[in-house]
């Protein structure tokens, strides 16, 4: 199998898992629920690393630059969507 | 250094798309909720310091500035921001990811250009993570515009659009094919310039009304950029979290869609809220409507045993959710049964209601589904309706010739008494006119729906 057929399995079996996983959360949690996949939709940050990582003797300060702003947005994303899930997530109580 | 083998990495990667699996689970109670994000951020960490050693990364100076300088902007923006402003807060952070991965298609085609390894198969990958990556980003930027209202957020339309849109698209796949037979840079970059504007033109035209689902189909894209960026890497944790991420989102524009009755053909094509709707308001109009002050309900609520609040996203425009709280524990002291109803589509994004008075510390098992509560408005004393117009309309049950017809409302026009706090007769998201105004049952208290709380708090107090 080639790595893209691999890929395209994975890709097949985790949007049943998602479908599965995310009909069980509570309507009530929806907008952490947006902030969260948010924050690990950030992932895209390996991708990032690795271009802003990859040193070769013919690699352009763009692919650095390119790099390094992919990075950054990406990080802004996992700090910001994890930091104001929490914020959310800390404020819904129990009656007393 | 030491070097690692792959395998190590994979498992390592098994491991955070596990933890996110479990984020996400841990949302199905809020009392689980916390530990799901956790296990969530556990999983970002892992997945990032185990990248930071693979034998590709060499150069750690713009990675580490990259991730400390994001880190610093995001926690900021994290902190601070106000739980109202959550939908453009949302709206920015995916126009991030959707940058994010063109940047990483454009990158990653540029160093492997260079290495010469690409093949077909990986053009076809990079041109599909940059058009998804592009329309998310400018898509989200619109979004972010119009919720932040420094776009108007009535639908713009023009004539022959979705032709400019149909050509755009084909001019787009035309480059892609191009691009992947020969690799030529100047296709790639002209096609991620087309996918640009077609974000911008798929959701302009879109109207406030639809927002929560434009934001949900964002929230989605985003998460297909991601997966997208995956293939083009091979990374089956991208892959992985990608779809998760895409089917959250697409689930959430599903669930949108349905509270509206409206299919998400027409929403994406857009127009809706564009033309104010006469039918509806000539129907019930020459019946007069009552209007009541914050004394008058006062002396019901007082004299009531069960009482459900239905906020809208009037309450939160008017900053009125602290004033509702201070009403619902002076009810709840006088020993009266307090319950909050929320429908699907009530505020800008989905669940934003809960967050808002989840934020003024009501508690969430006080608060309600649609689902969950409309079999009890028929023995409820008082509806008390804070700035929610069209999800109460009971014409969308009654009226065939309403564009709600079909739509699912709470069913507060089965209350013994109605009160509506409003500022104007103006009609709601949908211009349509309101039935429940003319119900005998019915009282339309006029004013910011901040004052109206408070004057109603201060009245209760005197009673």
């Amino acid at each position: 199998m080639s790595p893209t057929m691999i890929a395209l399995y994975v890709f097949v079996l985790s949007c049943f898992v998602g479908y599965h996983v995310i009909w069980g959360v509570t309507p009530a949690l929806h907008t952490p629920l947006m902030a969260v996949t948010n924050a690990i939709s950030a992932i895209v940050v390996v991708g990032a690393i690795f271009v802003a990582g990859r040193v070769s003797a013919v690699s352009s300060m763009w692919v650095e630059l390119i790099g390094f702003l992919a990075v950054f947005l990406a990080s802004i994303n996992i700090f910001g969507g994890f930091v104001v899930t929490n914020r959310m997530l800390a404020m819904f109580k129990k009656k007393k | 250094m030491m070097v690692l083998s792959p395998d190590f990495f994979a498992l390592a990667y098994l491991v955070a798309t596990v933890l996110f699996i479990f984020g996400l689970k841990g949302l199905s109670s809020p009392k689980t909720a916390l530990r799901g994000n956790a296990s969530a951020m556990a999983g970002m960490l892992i997945a990032v310091v185990v990248t930071l050693f693979h034998p590709d990364v060499k150069n750690y100076t713009w990675v580490i500035s990259g991730l400390v300088g994001g880190a610093l902007v995001g926690t900021g923006l994290g902190l601070k921001i106000s739980m109202t402003a959550m939908p453009q807060l949302v709206a920015a952070l995916h126009s991030f990811v959707g940058l994010s991965s063109v940047l990483v298609a454009f990158g990653t085609f540029l160093a492997h250009r260079d290495g010469g390894e690409l093949n077909p198969v990986a053009m076809v990958e990079l041109a599909l993570g940059s058009v998804i990556g592009a329309i998310t980003f400018t898509g989200s930027l619109i979004a972010f515009g119009k919720l932040q209202e420094i776009l108007k957020s009535n639908p713009l339309v023009f004539k022959g659009q979705h032709f400019v849109n149909l050509i755009l698209g084909l001019l787009m796949l035309g480059l892609g094919i191009y691009f992947t037979c020969t690799g030529d840079v100047m296709s790639f970059t002209v096609m991620t310039g087309i996918s640009l504007l077609l974000g911008f033109l798929l959701v302009l035209p879109i109207g406030g009304a639809d927002m929560p689902v434009v934001v949900s189909m964002l929230n989605s894209y985003s998460g297909w950029a991601a997966s997208a960026t995956g293939f083009i890497l091979s990374n089956p944790l991208l892959v992985t979290t990608g779809a998760l991420v895409g089917s959250s989102g697409a689930i959430l524009s599903y669930i949108m869609c349905k509270a509206m009755n409206r299919s998400i053909v027409s929403v994406i094509f857009g127009g809706f809220g564009a033309a104010p709707v006469e039918a509806a308001a000539a129907q019930v109009a020459g019946k007069g409507v009552k209007s009541a002050v914050a004394e008058d309900i006062a002396f019901l609520i007082g004299n009531s045993s069960k009482v459900i609040i239905i906020p809208g996203y009037g309450m939160a425009v008017a900053q009125a959710q602290h004033a509702i709280k201070e009403l619902y524990e002076l009810l709840t002291e006088k020993g009266i049964e307090v319950k909050f109803a929320i429908h699907p589509v009530a505020g800008r994004m989905p669940g934003h209601m809960n967050v808002l008075l989840a934020e003024s510390d009501i508690p969430y098992d006080s608060v309600f589904e649609m689902e969950e509560i409309n079999s009890e408005f028929s023995a409820t004393d008082v509806g008390l309706v804070i700035g929610a117009n069209d999800v109460v309309n009971p014409a969308a049950k009654s009226d065939k010739s309403s564009p709600l017809y079909g739509m699912p409302i709470l069913d507060v026009y089965k209350a013994k008494q109605i009160f509506v706090s409003k500022r104007s007769m103006k009609a709601g998201y949908a211009g349509v006119d309101n039935a429940l105004f003319y119900y005998p049952n019915c009282s339309l208290v006029f004013g910011d729906a901040k004052a109206t709380c408070e004057a109603l708090v201060t009245a209760l107090k005197q009673e």
